[in-house]
């Protein structure tokens, strides 16, 4: 279980700069859910995945993961236990090392030491997951993974990233940058993982049918807040109009069309 | 003559081999070298002075290259100063230390004192003579090294490492802290530079605190014409290439040194051509890297990686081809 409490961020405080990124956010995610996240562009989706990933430390607040505070442990700590795909599938993977290389180092979390795990037995395991992208990657083991594209780098993130039984993943547009046709197979792989691995997801979208197709937990985000936190039968009943209805009753502006992608 | 090439050439390429840790593995542009290299060679003349066992002038080389390496990586890390200039800063504090180790002198020399290198020489008499004597030591040495650190890649540790210089981040996700790989590498690299400078001042006879002038120019030139060599995403080829780059460059630097003059050249110009040298790889590289607009393995000082492709679409064949070892 994760909780945020009263949690905030400013960058450059003090300047004219100041920018309140994150506003006394509090959220409590559940083992099992599997929360989807909107919101237009500078309202504080990636920030708070800094947050939670440790990637940056709040001006204010704690994080608790199992009612451990966490707020001033290193991301490097955090990884052990928290999974995170960035939008960018580059950064996933080490491109010039090979396929295998690259899923030996993310086979185990932590301590790195001075024994030769890849074997011809580590090798089959990697093969036999590798077989469930379904992308041919099994083939190539000693194929730079420089030599992949970005839906089959981001495939063998994700997959690496399940294979490693994190308690929490993070998500962030980790669609976004690919074409829709692989940007499609990357996401109906996520779903599948997420099913079958039942994992903790928190995933970070442009695409409002996406986010209410998807997961038990909708949140909307708004210039540092969360403004909108629905969930259960509310969630299953939702549709885009509903949504910029909510949006234009808290906010009393109109949600306009750039900032939330619509695309059906 | 001919064995006078390969013998620099693998003597020299340990230290390369250090460099090509630094600069290739880690994207780290450590310019410690040109101290923890006459410190190894400082060592090893001190010890052997002073009527040690050179076998443990030569692991206490290593072990100064190494903490060489670590101050550098500290100041980087918990300083928060950028890795050119925690390079320059332990490069210049080593001269004056590698002036204390020497016994507050600027050089010291190893004539007529039994060394590792002249123990061996003297063993093999029977057998050959001295000249061959020495470079099969050196092979021998050279090779130890080389199969050594090709098994340390292969390690867990030693693959997570292989990533660090490509992407940290990713490193950062496995829950390993990126600091502590820094620390390992950067020391790892200069572990070795100062073995090679114990073994330079076995061969040459002396250890002087001038000997790493330069060292890290020559390094680099020496990476960047085994890159020429041959491609290979093997880490035992990356090393062999290494050394055949280091064995090239000093098979220039001798023709250089004895044909030069024809074209009214001196040896205190073979500076300026290292450099040229690494400017003309560089453009090379870059020309080959606009044509094909992708490239791994031979690749500008940044370590290899050039600008990330489109994404989503699929790097080209040619690449693919040259980069694909045998399955």
């Amino acid at each position: 279980m994760i909780k945020l409490v009263n949690i905030s961020k400013v960058f450059s405080p003090g300047t004219v700069n100041e920018n309140a990124a994150i506003r006394n956010v509090d959220l409590v995610v559940h083992e099992g859910d599997f929360i989807t996240i909107i919101g237009s562009n500078g309202a504080g989706k990636t920030t708070l995945f800094n947050l939670i990933s440790g990637n940056m430390l709040p001006t204010e607040g704690q994080v608790l993961i199992n009612g451990r505070d966490v707020t001033k442990e290193h991301e490097y700590k955090r990884a052990r236990y928290i999974g995170r795909i960035f939008q960018d599938p580059l950064l996933g993977t080490a491109s010039n090392m090979t396929l295998e290389d690259n899923m030996m180092i993310t086979h185990r979390k932590g301590h790195k030491g001075l024994r030769i795990s890849l074997n011809n037995a580590m090798r089959e395991f990697f093969r036999e997951k590798l077989t469930s992208l379904e992308m041919g990657l099994e083939h190539r083991l000693k194929d730079n993974v420089g030599l992949l594209s970005g839906g089959q780098r981001q495939a063998l993130t994700l997959l690496t990233m399940v294979i490693s039984h994190p308690e929490l993943i993070l998500l962030d547009e980790h669609t976004a940058a690919l074409d829709p046709r692989n940007a499609k197979v990357v996401l109906e792989l996520t779903m599948r993982f997420i099913k079958d691995y039942g994992l903790t997801t928190m995933m970070i979208t442009h695409n409002m049918n996406h986010a209410i197709q998807y997961g038990n937990r909708l949140l909307m985000m708004d210039k540092g807040e969360i403004i909108l936190d629905i969930s259960g039968a509310e969630k299953q009943a939702l549709t885009v109009e509903k949504l910029v209805d909510k949006f234009h009753d808290i906010r009393k502006r109109t949600l306009e069309s750039d900032e939330v992608m619509l695309s059906t | 003559m001919i064995e006078g090439i390969f013998v620099e050439g693998l003597v020299y390429g340990i230290m390369v081999l250090g460099v090509f840790i630094t600069f290739r593995i880690l994207s780290f542009p450590d310019l410690t070298v040109d101290g923890s290299f006459p410190l190894g060679a400082a060592i090893m003349a001190i010890m052997l002075t002073r009527g040690s066992n050179p076998w443990l002038a030569l692991m206490l080389a290593l072990a100064g290259g190494m903490l060489a390496g670590f101050v550098t990586a500290l100041i980087h890390t918990k300083l928060k100063v950028p890795n050119l200039l925690a390079g320059i800063l332990t490069m210049t504090m080593l001269w004056s230390i590698n002036i204390r180790v020497l016994g507050n002198r600027a050089n010291l020399t190893l004539v007529r004192r039994s060394t590792i290198l002249s123990d061996v020489v003297q063993q093999l008499s029977p057998y050959m003579n001295s000249q061959v004597a020495t470079l099969v030591f050196f092979l021998v040495v050279a090779l130890v090294v080389k199969v050594l650190l090709d098994v340390f890649f292969h390690t867990d540790l030693g693959l997570t490492l292989g990533a660090m210089g490509n992407n940290e981040q990713m490193v950062i996700n496995q829950g390993v802290n990126p600091e502590y790989m820094k620390l390992i590498g950067v020391g790892l690299s200069n572990g070795l530079v100062a073995l090679s400078g114990a073994f330079v001042a076995q061969f040459q006879g002396f250890a002087d605190v001038n000997l790493g002038q330069g060292i890290i120019v020559a390094g680099l030139a020496s990476v960047m014409m085994g890159e020429f060599i041959l491609r290979s995403n093997k880490i035992a080829m990356l090393t062999l290439r290494v050394l055949l780059g280091s064995i090239l460059y000093r098979g220039l630097m001798y023709l250089g040194r004895y044909y030069g003059y024809y074209i009214n050249l001196t040896p205190s110009d073979l500076r300026l051509i290292t450099g040229l040298l690494i400017v003309v790889s560089l453009i090379v590289t870059q020309v080959r890297g606009e044509r094909k607009w992708s490239g791994a393995g031979a690749a500008p000082l940044n370590g290899g990686e050039a600008k990330p492709g489109a994404v989503g679409a699929s790097p080209d064949a040619e690449e693919a081809a040259v980069t694909r070892g045998p399955a």
